[in-house]
């Protein structure tokens, strides 16, 4: 076991750890608890959104798996992973004023809130919920997996002992801190990250004896590497442009963006969230991924993916300053994990206690019942991350796409669109959530792109579709009332 | 339904709907960048690429130049065309 590794690493943990319990007792004064625990009482501030968007968005896909594939794959994927730094301004420009100022008149805290406020129906708040709940979990299991991998490659730690560690840290943070809590750590973490990425990429460009001679190697080995096209030459354009879908513009359905894009102060915090956060996502994605491609020549015939990252900075940066330095990678996993928790506790707890089975639970009950589903959730998707499949780019691609079709035409259309109505909604929900789910099971990749450009095309027709012709049925539906 | 009157009840979303035009056509230009020198710089055998900062000119124009264009772009875009709007009822009613 690398000691010095591991206590920096967990030492740099337990103090983000600390802030968040500071930020928790912080919050126990205020006047509606599930404003608080789930939204912080809209109070976010330009740089922590920035940073939350940033945290919550830069998932162990991009900062294990993605880095991994980037190692085989070369600077192609590169190439697809900055389509991410459109989401950095997209998804709030789009969300924008309008979101905030729409949620408030709702009084909305959760995306479903907002839905069923627009919509009207309990079959849209049902089928959101469910879609959140399902979808998220695989998500969460993808970023527990990350985690125990970064802390097992780290330390050399058992897997499962591993994950039992990153486990237990963001059960107790996020149980007792809430969204204040997790925001106020992702923004120290998204620090972390930008300043390590930075620190790591300049040492493994040191150690490759500069960039043209590692340039020059990866040509040696494969010349595809240096090519937009991959490895095998396999990344054809018009599959790297539909992440732009995936990964870029999509991602402004995402439930756990969308909550952070209604939870801001003022407008001023907006704009300086819109500046900060482009410039951190590009750099922080743009360093990760370049990292993964110079690592090859330096250690070449890393088998597992994910291992990458670990292994390459302990390889040329001294233990302790790579254990301070893959904090930024724990860190971004654990915040995603976080808010992901609080997601999935806040649609079971809001979204369904509440509005179906005891509205008139007090203050306390609420209190108690959103401790501990988000307790048990966690558990639950540990359990499911012991024996974890292999690659966990792919599980957590998998759930986006799936809430992208779900969410991406309900929110945009439902903010800009007047027409649409409850019956646009539940179909397009349906049409992108089955048309995702076969497309993945039988046809991965229609017209060479992702699938997730055809489900989301589809979901789009469905929703115009059923809200126009189902126009004369709503209309005379408010009459009656 | 004047809950769900999005477009005229209120002079907020007159401005927040330009913004998010101004983001599209901003990801539509991204996008544009990326693509063209990605691929009309990438697509040449790699014997015969040029590099800079030893990096392949293609990828140091699509991506490195790319990720600083849109911060500038955006810095610009927000200080010159976003506009300060309230969000709380009361002070909507100084107004």
């Amino acid at each position: 076991m690398n000691w010095q590794a591991a206590l920096s690493l967990f030492g740099s943990v337990v103090i983000i750890f600390l802030i968040g319990l500071l930020a928790s007792r912080s919050q126990k004064e205020s006047k509606s608890f599930v404003q608080d625990y789930y939204l912080g009482g809209r109070s976010l501030g330009g740089f922590v959104l920035a940073m939350t968007m940033t945290a919550t968005y830069g998932s162990a896909s991009s900062f294990i798996g993605g880095p991994g594939v980037a190692y085989n794959e070369g600077l192609g994927w590169v190439l697809l992973s900055v389509t991410q730094v459109a989401t950095g301004y997209f998804t709030l420009m789009i969300l924008g004023k309008k979101f905030a100022i729409v949620t408030r008149k709702y009084n909305a805290v959760t995306l479903v809130d907002f839905l069923k406020e627009r919509y009207q129906s309990k079959w849209v708040v049902l089928l959101s919920s469910i879609s959140i709940v399902i979808f998220l979990f695989s998500a969460m299991a993808a970023q527990w997996i990350g985690g125990g991998r970064l802390i097992e490659s780290l330390t050399g730690l058992s897997y499962t002992s591993a994950l039992f560690i990153f486990v237990m840290t963001v059960l107790v943070y996020v149980t007792f801190g809430g969204f204040r809590a997790v925001t106020l750590t992702d923004a120290i973490q998204g620090s972390i990250m930008f300043i390590g990425t930075f620190v790591l990429l300049i040492a493994v460009i040191v150690a490759g004896g500069g960039i043209p001679s590692i340039i020059a190697d990866l040509q040696a080995e494969n010349p595809n590497l240096i090519t937009p096209f991959g490895a095998d030459g396999t990344l054809t354009p018009a599959y790297v442009s539909s992440y732009w879908v995936l990964v870029g513009v999509g991602v402004v359905a995402l439930p756990q963006i969308a909550v952070r894009a209604m939870s801001y102060k003022n407008t001023r915090a907006f704009h300086r969230a819109l500046i900060i956060g482009t410039i951190v996502v590009g750099v922080i994605i743009l360093n990760m991924h370049l990292i993964g491609v110079f690592a090859r020549p330096i250690l070449p015939g890393i088998e597992v993916g994910d291992r990458v990252m670990p292994l390459i900075a302990l390889e040329v940066l001294p233990p302790w300053l790579a254990g301070i330095v893959l904090a930024a990678p724990l860190a971004a996993i654990m915040s995603t994990v976080d808010s992901l928790l609080l997601l999935v506790s806040s649609t079971i707890v809001k979204d369904v206690y509440i509005n179906y089975i005891k509205p008139d639970a007090t203050r306390k009950k609420v209190q108690q019942i959103s401790m501990g589903v988000t307790a048990i959730l966690g558990v639950i998707v540990f359990l499911m991350a012991v024996n974890p499949p292999d690659l966990i780019i792919w599980l957590n691609l998998f759930a986006i796409g799936g809430l992208e079709a779900a969410f991406i035409w309900p929110i945009i259309m439902g903010l800009y669109w007047e027409k649409g109505n409850k019956y646009g909604a539940i179909s397009s929900m349906l049409v992108g959530i089955v048309s995702y789910s076969l497309f993945q099971l039988f046809y991965p990749e229609p017209f060479g792109m992702h699938a997730v450009v055809t489900s989301i095309l589809l979901s789009l027709i469905a929703y115009v579709g059923f809200s126009k012709g189902m126009e004369k049925k709503v209309s005379i539906g408010s009459k009656l009332q | 339904m004047e809950k769900n009157n999005l477009n005229n009840s209120d002079y907020r979303f007159k401005i927040a709907n330009r913004e998010a035009l101004i983001g599209v056509c901003l990801v539509l230009f991204n996008f544009i960048w990326w693509f063209t020198f990605a691929y009309g710089l990438g697509s040449k055998n790699p014997t015969e690429y040029s590099y800079i900062f030893g990096l392949p000119a293609w990828f140091f124009y699509s991506c490195v130049l790319g990720v600083v264009v849109m911060s500038i772009l955006v810095y610009i875009v927000v200080k010159k065309f976003f506009v300060d709007v309230p969000f709380e009822n009361e002070e909507l009613k100084d107004k």
